[in-house]
């Protein structure tokens, strides 16, 4: 019961704070509500046994991806003073097409609702991640180094003020 | 589900299963699908597509819980780490369509139409 429980609470913060997201006037504010619904994942993490994942969804999304974020909207904004504004259109389209999809997974999702559940026991376990990554998972990780200096020289380069 | 029916190492579920987290997931990523199709800016679609892949995330993280396997959890920090790589070079496109057209609106980015 006390699942129960937290699961309402938690999905009640992540939906209004995506829709806060998705739907608000202020450009800054949905970077904050973002803030918001990257941190609740977060705890969904560390609730799902997954708790290396918790502290990387903080240290990655909240400490690098919102401040970035929030880099960009100063740039681009030239800090106006004014409140940065971010308007949307097509309502009717946008809504319609995110709840067919929505209907699309949710009778997915219903077939199994009724099949009972189990659990296997489980812990987090820190320590087996890792040995996966150095064992098993070595030359995904390896690409993945090579993938992440790609994006930033990447980066870099398109970002950089072209000098004559 | 009586005890003698359940396969090694799994135990009787009380509380909110694999189908609950999927469909919490589905809702995030349906919010974020409606945001990249109805926000005009180029930051705001950035942000929404920021949510549709932790959407995904979450639906990984569950599927590992239940299927008690940690290869899923590594692949879902893949999933994090290819995220992160997809906002700094989308973060850096939008500086330079900024810089081209003095402004982010996604509308007036039409290099490309004929």
């Amino acid at each position: 019961m006390t699942g129960w429980i937290a699961f309402g609470v938690l999905s009640a913060v992540l939906v209004t704070s995506a829709l806060a997201v998705v739907t608000g006037k202020d450009l800054v504010r949905s970077v904050l509500y973002l803030a918001i619904t990257l941190i609740t994942t977060a705890v969904v993490y560390a609730g799902l046994e997954a708790d290396f994942l918790a502290a990387v969804q903080v240290l990655l999304y909240t400490g690098g991806i919102i401040t970035l974020m929030l880099f960009a909207v100063m740039l681009t904004q030239r800090l106006s003073g004014a409140r940065i504004e971010h308007r949307s259109d097509g309502f009717a389209r946008a809504g319609g097409a995110a709840l067919g999809v929505l209907f699309l997974l949710g009778a997915g999702i219903f077939q199994r609702w009724s099949q009972p559940e189990t659990v296997i026991e489980m812990t987090a376990d820190s320590q087996a991640l890792g040995a996966l990554f150095l064992t098993d998972l070595m030359l995904p990780f390896e690409l993945l180094s090579i993938l992440l200096l790609a994006a930033m020289v990447g980066a870099i380069a398109l970002a950089r003020r072209k000098d004559p | 589900m009586s005890p003698a029916l359940l396969a090694a190492g799994t135990v009787p579920l009380h509380g909110p299963g694999l189908s609950a987290w999927m469909l919490l997931a589905a809702v995030l990523f349906c919010i974020g699908l409606y945001g990249v199709l109805s926000r005009r800016n180029l930051l705001g679609i950035l942000l929404s597509v920021e949510l549709m892949a932790n959407a995904v995330n979450i639906n990984l993280v569950s599927y590992a819980r239940f299927s008690g396997d940690l290869t899923t959890q590594a692949f879902t920090l893949f999933s994090v780490a290819l995220t992160v790589a997809e906002v700094v070079v989308g973060l850096a496109i939008v500086i330079l369509v900024y810089r081209r057209f003095k402004g982010v609106e996604a509308d007036n980015v039409d290099l490309l139409k004929g």
